[in-house]
């Protein structure tokens, strides 16, 4: 995809906006002109820190399942024996809409920011265990027995075959999954919170009444959003590179 | 220098692909392996590479029992032996950096490794050193063979196994790279030992030929073939006659 053609697909969506604006020309639909200058000024009011609090949940939730499902699925997905077992039980909770366990997870772990960063975690982990999971699997077994002939032991081997064929996997997930967990943040904001994005266009168009706020709000959610897949669509080109070319 | 002393073999409940089985391979010869799918011939490779174990009987390569992948002996398959997410030259330095990771420990390594990583004359030996900043995906099947055998090579082996290395290639190609392997072992003075289903390839490489039959192998069936790998070979009748010998035994062999 041309960045070019990015942009011109993100002008033609404004346009249609301003459009349905014009043409509904009521308060709960203000147009993109008047919503984003009210979104420079509500970042100097606090716009920015709801902003960095939803980040940072973001942020903390992906790592945390990154940094336990990746183990996890190249364990499965290194052992026959081990995925038998595990595999029924990931393929029960997998489909489930982890969304259900938001009041479940605020029982439990309250009000602070530990429930979002969990439900964010339960989003992603099981996205990405089966993924890396799938991938450890689906190596070669020639590709071993080379690097077992070269003197690879157990070490080298994670580190030369299972990590770098598990990179393309984690980002595949992320990229899957990072706009449902940015969603669920959402959700998760309305309870028990007055920090975060969700929490912010909640209370603006709810409470307050006050709709270009609330849109500088969704605006913010969205660009958080983009912004993170962007992210991953970026690391894949780092770290990936091996996938672009021809 | 490798000593198979009454190899018994086999995949547990199955009748044993190897019993009892005998044979001895010396310094600087090379070996073709041939039979029909399924009499064992890349069993027997992997055994002497030390990735599958015997049942019972032993494998010793220059007085040492094999219990493990020895460092002095290189391995080459037919495919997929090489990271789809790394360059021809990460490739071709892969053993190096895996001897350099665990340094030498006598183990995954020789005890005389000394950490070097350059792997450019290898490249140019193998003609594909202006193919080094290029992926697997993107250069032809020949030159990827040439980047596992590179990268193989720049161990310094003493013994090369391969199996079926070659047949997935265009006969040219083919035939450039059997001339290249031979060529390359008598400079290099390594023992090859190639594993193949192809009649041709046998009579073309192996200067003794090993034929396996139906399971189990109780005996090896030995040809000799001496004039193998000179220029020209494949012109003779020689040539003609020893495909002819095995054609004839392989046939015999197939109930």
């Amino acid at each position: 995809m041309k960045r070019r053609d990015v942009l011109l697909a993100a002008l033609g969506l404004l346009i249609l906006w301003q459009a349905a604006a014009m043409l509904v020309n009521r308060p709960i639909l203000p147009t993109p002109i008047v919503v984003t200058r009210v979104f420079f000024s509500e970042l100097t009011r606090g716009l920015s820190d709801h902003a960095l609090a939803s980040l940072w949940r973001v942020m903390a939730g992906t790592m945390l399942s990154v940094l336990t499902a990746v183990p996890a699925g190249l364990a499965v997905g290194g052992s026959a024996r081990l995925n038998r077992f595990v595999s029924p039980i990931i393929y029960l909770l997998y489909p489930i809409p982890k969304v259900v366990f938001v009041p479940v997870i605020l029982l439990f772990l309250g009000i602070g920011d530990a429930a979002k960063i969990a439900i964010i975690f339960l989003i992603l982990f099981f996205q990405i265990v089966v993924l890396v999971r799938d991938q450890a699997a689906a190596l070669p077994p020639q590709l071993f027995q080379s690097l077992r002939s070269l003197g690879a032991g157990r070490r080298a081997l994670f580190r030369f075959v299972y990590l770098p064929a598990s990179l393309p996997a984690i980002l595949t997930a992320l990229r899957q999954s990072v706009g449902t967990a940015v969603a669920v943040l959402y959700i998760a904001e309305l309870f028990a919170t007055q920090r975060g994005l969700g929490y912010y266009i909640y209370y603006n168009g709810s409470t307050l009444l006050n709709y270009p706020a609330m849109y500088a709000g969704v605006i913010a959610m969205s660009l958080l959003g983009l912004g993170l897949y962007f992210t991953v669509d970026w690391l894949e080109r780092i770290l990936c590179p091996w996938k672009f070319v021809n | 220098m490798i000593r198979v002393h009454s190899l018994t073999f086999g995949y547990s409940q199955q009748l044993p692909i190897f019993q009892s089985f005998d044979w001895t391979v010396e310094r600087g010869e090379t070996w073709a392996i041939i039979g029909s799918s399924g009499c064992g011939k890349t069993s027997l490779l992997y055994l002497l590479a030390g990735l599958l174990k015997p049942t019972s009987g032993e494998i010793s390569i220059e007085g040492e029992v094999i219990a493990r992948p020895r460092p002095g002996t290189g391995l080459i398959l037919q495919e997929y032996g090489l990271l789809p997410w790394s360059t021809v030259r990460q490739n071709a330095e892969l053993g190096l950096r895996v001897r350099n990771f665990y340094g030498p420990d006598g183990r995954h390594a020789p005890q005389s490794h000394q950490r070097s990583q350059n792997i450019m004359p290898w490249l140019e030996r193998l003609g594909i050193a202006h193919l080094a900043d290029k992926y697997p995906s993107q250069i032809s099947g020949g030159e990827r063979q040439r980047t596992a055998i590179a990268r193989t090579l720049a161990l310094h082996p003493d013994i090369l196994l391969m199996d079926e290395p070659f047949s997935s290639l265009d006969a040219v190609i083919r035939e450039d790279l059997q001339s290249l392997t031979l060529e390359l072992c008598e400079e290099q003075g390594i023992t090859l030992i190639m594993v193949t289903h192809a009649i041709e390839e046998a009579a073309v490489m192996g200067r003794k030929i090993l034929l396996l039959g139906q399971p189990p192998n109780t005996k090896p069936g030995i040809f000799a073939n001496q004039n193998a790998g000179n220029a020209e070979y494949r012109q003779t009748n020689e040539y003609l006659e020893i495909c002819k010998t095995l054609r004839r035994e392989l046939n015999d062999e197939t109930p």
